[in-house]
């Protein structure tokens, strides 16, 4: 159906299915429970970040999963995106159309143009050649170099951009929304559903940027299946025979990098969409070696893996970060005190501020224990499922075919 | 005139540095094939190796001074070292003194112990892995590091004095026949600049003139050749490891003076020092020493008021430039190999 | 798809129950009734966003500290601290409006757009009805727009940006911490009785917004008394070596080296210029001098035995030798076993301050503490006579011009505590402005939203 094969139609139902009920599955607890209060991360701001970086991740994972060339400046795509997006802003209204519209452009064009130069060489020439592009973006955004020779503000340097009372938005009309807004559908409104101790919140913003997860999985879906996702793929097994052949493989390479950078500028246009301000820090290296990270950490090279690490990390970052000594104490206030606090000592270093070492952590048990991401702790529990089924089969009737 | 030498020693200071982390980089790389994102954290490790041995000579029993009040009113604790009590108060704040050059004699074992410790436990694993799976888990353990250096020390940076003797600067521009004064240059960076080019020039010579530095150099070539004569070479490439880990390590040690330590150091130095790598050309070491030394002094004249006055921001992103510049015009860096990481 | 499991019957019943949720009443705004975003329960809960990893992540521990121990006075545990001295009596250890505090914590990393996802949390998933706290003027004017969005008041912690309540003010939030024009204001006085009006300066300064408002603001005062600007040399952020920014002030002919930076790059840039012998220097038959805007304790105790001779400004010291201050400090140290660092003290004071608007008000609207906290005048929290201009939401109080000096007490845990001293407490008469200083203009304040 819409052609995917049914294996493919399943995952893509099932990537539909978690993002449409998000809310509620992310919100497994009551609200006012310590359980709810702790972990329940199904708040727009968190779920947008899901789905936003998840987005970004499927897109890095085009360049990166299909044709193994590992760029280490993804994030400076993002950062061009929430500033042509806030530009957009500033200049015609809150309508958040021209502001993604533009981002992808922008995303696109920026990488045309480092992908044309950074992919002259592969390897890790390739990487480091991404990473000072995206450092020097970085650099020039932070002191809004480009700001002071024109003598203007274009990125605002650290204090970041953000939209101002007499910025000219000369589409902006009387009564219009002053956030952003889909023809008039504000981004940040909201509707609560309280049902017993639970409440879920459905926002409008959260199931625009979903949309575009969606439409972007199912794009990436097609990619990897299509002759053109062959072709990379057979690019990444052995490039110098694929040239032997007589094919030049760099159109093929360019095509992808500039998809990646689009998927790129796209989530950073949602990003400015969602929160009208943006920063040169996210274009930052550290932001870029994030995305790798989520993408390994999930599975590279897998459909659903980089939505899977983008959403373990920003998940740890907003919810285990948030966790100090005093909420310990009051789950563990049932027990005896010394019992208390010895779980508390135990556990202290790991929440709150000392939520890098779990991350530190985790990235080395993942790599360590699951070679292929966090997918394949889902191959595993799959495989065993599978294999009673097939005891199952083994014992009588014929399992029809798929 | 002045100012141009003082730019160049600069750049010599900052490229010893980067040339010295750089340095045990290529050599995990050529030898073991392996992108190490904790070689980072190794510095970082070196430098607290400095802070502890302050802390160690510091180390003091607490006497009760009713005399003296504390700032709340309570009767102050007054400590006393124990190398004071030892060794005479004149002597001991001597040896205190002199906490950071001491802090070599705790370095290097302590580098080579963690140096071993990693390629035995963690980094053995990984020869065969993708060097994707090769970044995440260093990048894990060094976060790891970076943390556990948290727990204990905090994170604000802590002052680590040079010894008074090295305090002050020498005056160069007399010997060179300038104004007196008008190249004065600070001891311990000169001290610094010579520290790193006595341990470049032991690095090359042992795998020079040593028969192990031979097999190593044989083993950078050609692994598998190497393995097949039936030379233990795992042995020597961990041995290897602990050598890289404790040039690493004196690097950040001998650094705090000018660089007061922070738990987040290894990461600001991380991503420039595989700048470095990358430019000398990868597996290089000559490369990796040149391409230090070339970003360091390069740096420092776009840091120039005149240049700046030129372009303006330039000295932010010039290594980045001269990166770029360099990777697209030889394909393989100053010095690098063909094959090396390229796939 | 042949193999799914789920009855038709089974759908039908999940499909009916659904329905019937959604057609509960409760389908409505949450807070709608009352007004205003996170109208509080039984207890009103308060989020401290501060940065808890990266360089600044030990002021960020102090801030931390601070705030947990303003919640457990206004709670009516422990000796109550300033509530004692505070000028205003309205709260009397029940909470605040009979209403016990509770706090949520979260960590900015001092990255704009975390600093923003922490206290979106706060707000959408906690509740908070106020945020308090950070380490930065980026953080705290991206988090500041942000709460005026959602409808929450915020209160800055250490933002020391001309900006912060100049081109980037907003209504809902306000800044107890003083600024750059304040710093300049209060030194140049100083500097003239020190060092005469005959001095050329040279400015090393720290690439960003805050750096930028830092240098404008010395170079007005400095120039103001006399002395003449050789060189304004932008540093990039985090450079770590200064060397090559250091070492053309030797043959400058600046006599005069003034460093707007802070936190690691402040540590780094006085100890280098030290170790480049600036401070033994003689220049036109002068005694080289080097000047540091603005100190903090986590600053000094970095910066060790350099900061020595080096003039400076604080918001606040624990060395002050007012009622309000020894209290903090008595409480604080006997908790912590050391004195509150200045953003310390800001961040108790903002949360003590807000508890009382929030009583004189009578309301937890946003709307009803902008009023009461908008031309407030108090006393005894430290600095005097304080007043909170509802034109700009900058608080004018005294401001401290500090000294380096030798360690007095000779232990290690005071350094950066003791290794600064009082010079001059600047009446508040010398640093105020109006609010249309060229230094602050542009930027709208705009209306108070309570949000929902």
């Amino acid at each position: 159906m819409l052609g995917l094969n049914s294996r493919d139609f399943r995952l893509f139902l099932i990537v539909c299915a978690l993002c449409l009920f998000a809310p509620i599955i992310l919100n497994p607890f009551p609200v006012a429970s310590s359980l709810g209060e702790s972990f329940n991360a199904g708040y727009p701001a968190l779920m947008q970040r899901f789905v936003i970086f998840g987005l970004l991740v499927i897109g890095f994972n085009i360049l990166f999963g299909l044709t193994g060339y590992l760029s280490f400046g993804h994030a400076a795509f993002l950062g061009v995106g929430s500033f042509a997006a806030v530009w957009m802003f500033k200049l015609l209204s809150y309508n958040v159309v021209p502001a993604i519209i533009l981002s992808v452009i922008v995303a696109g064009l920026f990488s045309v143009v480092i992908g044309y130069v950074a992919l002259r060489r592969s390897g890790i020439y390739f990487s480091i050649l991404t990473l000072a592009f995206a450092q020097m973006m970085y650099s020039i955004a932070f002191s809004d170099l480009v700001g002071k020779l024109f003598g203007t503000i274009v990125t605002n340097g650290e204090t970041g951009l953000q939209v101002y009372n007499d910025d000219p938005q000369i589409l902006l009309g009387q009564g219009d929304p002053t956030v952003p807004h889909l023809f008039g559908l504000e981004m940040n409104s909201a509707y609560t559903w309280k049902i017993g101790g639970w409440e879920f919140v459905f926002q409008n913003g959260y199931y625009l940027s979903a949309l575009f997860m969606v439409l972007g999985f199912y794009l990436s879906i097609r990619i990897f299946r299509s002759p053109f996702g062959m072709m990379l793929r057979a690019i990444k097994s052995n490039q110098t025979r694929m040239s032997y052949t007589g094919l030049d493989t760099k159109p093929y390479m360019l095509a992808a990098f500039v998809i990646s950078g689009m998927y790129a500028g796209l989530a950073g246009g949602l990003l400015a969409a969602m929160d009208p301000l943006t920063g040169a820090e996210r274009m930052f290296w550290t932001a870029s070696g994030e995305i790798v990270v989520m993408a390994i950490l999930g599975g590279v090279g897998t459909l659903v893996g980089p939505v899977l690490g983008a959403g373990v990390i920003k998940y740890l970052e907003n919810i285990v970060s948030k966790i100090n000594d005093s909420i310990l104490h009051n789950w563990f206030a049932f027990m005896p005190d010394w019992m208390d606090n010895l779980l508390v000592t135990i556990i202290h270093p790991f929440i709150g501020k000392g939520w890098h070492l779990t991350l530190g952590l985790l990235f080395m048990a993942v790599v360590i224990f699951l070679p292929g991401g966090l997918m394949q702790l889902g191959e595993k529990f799959t495989a065993l499922f599978r294999r009673k089924k097939t005891d199952d089969a083994k014992t009588g009737a014929t399992n029809p075919a798929e | 005139m002045d100012a141009f030498i003082l730019q160049i020693l600069n750049g010599l200071d900052k490229g010893s540095a980067y040339a010295l982390i750089a340095l045990g980089l290529t050599l995990i790389f050529g030898t073991l094939g392996v992108v190490n994102f904790a070689h980072g954290a190794l510095f970082m490790i070196g430098a607290f190796c400095a802070v502890t041995m302050q802390r160690i000579l510091n180390l003091s029993s607490t006497v009760i001074d009713e005399t003296q009040k504390d700032f709340l009113g309570n009767p102050l604790k007054v400590e006393v070292p124990y190398v004071e009590s030892w060794f005479g108060e004149a002597a001991g704040a001597a040896i205190q003194d002199w906490s950071v050059p001491l802090s070599i004699l705790l370095v290097i074992p302590v580098m080579l112990l963690v140096g071993w410790a990693m390629e035995r436990g963690l980094i053995k694993h990984f020869y065969k892995r993708p060097h994707a799976d090769q970044i995440l888990v260093t990048f894990g353990l060094a976060i790891v590091i970076g943390e556990i250096i948290k727990a204990f020390f905090g994170a604000n940076p802590i002052q680590t004095p040079m010894p008074s003797a090295f305090i002050g600067t020498v005056d160069l521009g007399a010997w060179m026949g300038f104004d007196p004064g008008s190249v004065a240059y600070p001891t311990w960076r000169l001290i610094y600049f010579f520290f790193s080019a006595i341990i470049i020039a032991a690095v090359f010579a042992f795998l020079q003139f040593t028969t192990f530095g031979m097999v190593v150099r044989a083993g950078m070539a050609d692994r598998e050749t190497v393995g097949m004569l039936g030379i233990d070479i795992d042995r020597r490439f961990t041995l290897m490891f602990g050598l890289a880990a404790a040039v690493a390590g004196l690097a950040g040690a001998m650094y705090t003076p000018i660089l007061s330590p922070h738990y987040n150091i290894g990461m600001d130095f991380l991503v420039l020092s595989f700048v470095v790598v990358v430019v000398g050309g990868m597996g290089s070491l000559p490369g990796a020493v040149l391409a230090g030394f070339l970003l360091g002094i390069l740096q420092s004249f776009a840091s120039m008021n005149e240049v700046k006055a030129l372009i303006p921001g330039i000295d932010q992103i010039i290594i980045y430039l001269v990166a770029i510049i360099i990777l697209l015009t030889r394909p393989r860096g100053l010095m690098g190999r063909k094959g090396v990481m390229e796939e | 798809m042949s193999n799914n499991n789920f009855s038709r019957r089974g759908v039908l019943k999940t499909g009916a129950v659904t329905a019937g949720g959604l057609m509960l009443p409760t389908y409505l705004r949450a807070d709608a009734h009352a007004g205003y975003t996170n109208a509080p329960g039984d207890t009103v809960k308060i989020g401290f966003n501060v940065p808890q990893t990266g360089a600044y992540a030990e002021e960020g521990l102090d801030e931390l500290r601070a705030q947990e121990l303003a919640v457990e006075h206004l709670n009516g545990i422990g000796d109550g601290g300033m509530l004692n001295t505070f000028s205003e009596k309205n709260l009397d250890g029940t909470g605040i409006l009979g209403k016990k505090v509770e706090f949520v914590t979260g960590d900015t990393q001092t990255k704009s757009d975390v600093a923003r996802a922490s206290a979106q949390s706060m707000i959408q998933k906690d509740g908070v009805i106020m945020v308090n706290g950070g380490s930065s003027s980026g953080v705290a004017i991206a988090v500041q727009g942000l709460c005026q969005e959602a409808g929450i008041i915020f209160m800055a912690g250490l933002t020391h940006s001309n900006d912060t309540t100049g081109k980037d003010k907003k209504a809902n939030g306000f800044r107890h911490f003083f600024n750059g024009y304040m710093s300049g204001a209060a030194l140049g006085p100083i500097l003239e009785q020190e060092y005469g009006t005959d001095r050329n300066a040279y400015h090393l300064t720290a690439d960003y917004t805050w750096g930028w408002t830092q240098q404008e603001s010395m170079q007005a005062s400095t120039e103001a008394i006399g002395w003449n600007t050789t060189e304004t040399v932008l540093t990039p952020v985090g450079a770590g070596d200064f060397s090559s920014y250091i070492a053309p002030v030797l043959n400058s002919g600046a006599d005069t080296l003034i460093l707007n930076h802070y936190g690691g790059d402040m540590v780094n840039s006085i100890t280098q210029a030290t170790q480049f012998g600036l401070k033994d220097k003689q220049v036109n038959g002068k005694d080289f001098k080097i000047i540091v805007p603005l100190f903090s304790e986590l600053m000094a105790a970095g910066a060790g035995s350099n900061i020595e001779g080096v003039f400076g400004s604080m918001n606040w010291n624990w060395q002050l030798q007012d009622e309000g201050t020894q209290a903090f400090v008595k409480s604080f140290g006997e908790k912590y076993g050391r004195p509150p660092s200045g953003s310390a003290h800001t961040c108790y004071v903002q949360t003590l301050l807000y508890a009382d608007a929030v009583t004189r008000a009578g309301t937890f609207n946003p709307c009803g503490v902008v009023e009461a906290l908008e031309d407030f005048e108090f006393d005894g929290m430290g600095n005097g006579p304080t007043f909170y201009r509802g034109a700009d939401h900058q608080c004018f109080k005294d401001v401290l011009v500090m000294k380096g000096v030798p360690s007095a007490s000779g232990s290690d845990n005071m350094v950066g505590y003791d290794t600064v001293e009082i010079v001059e407490v600047t009446p508040r008469a010398q640093v105020e402005y109006a609010p249309d200083h060229p230094m602050f203009a542009g930027g709208d304040l705009g209306e108070c939203n309570p949000g929902a």
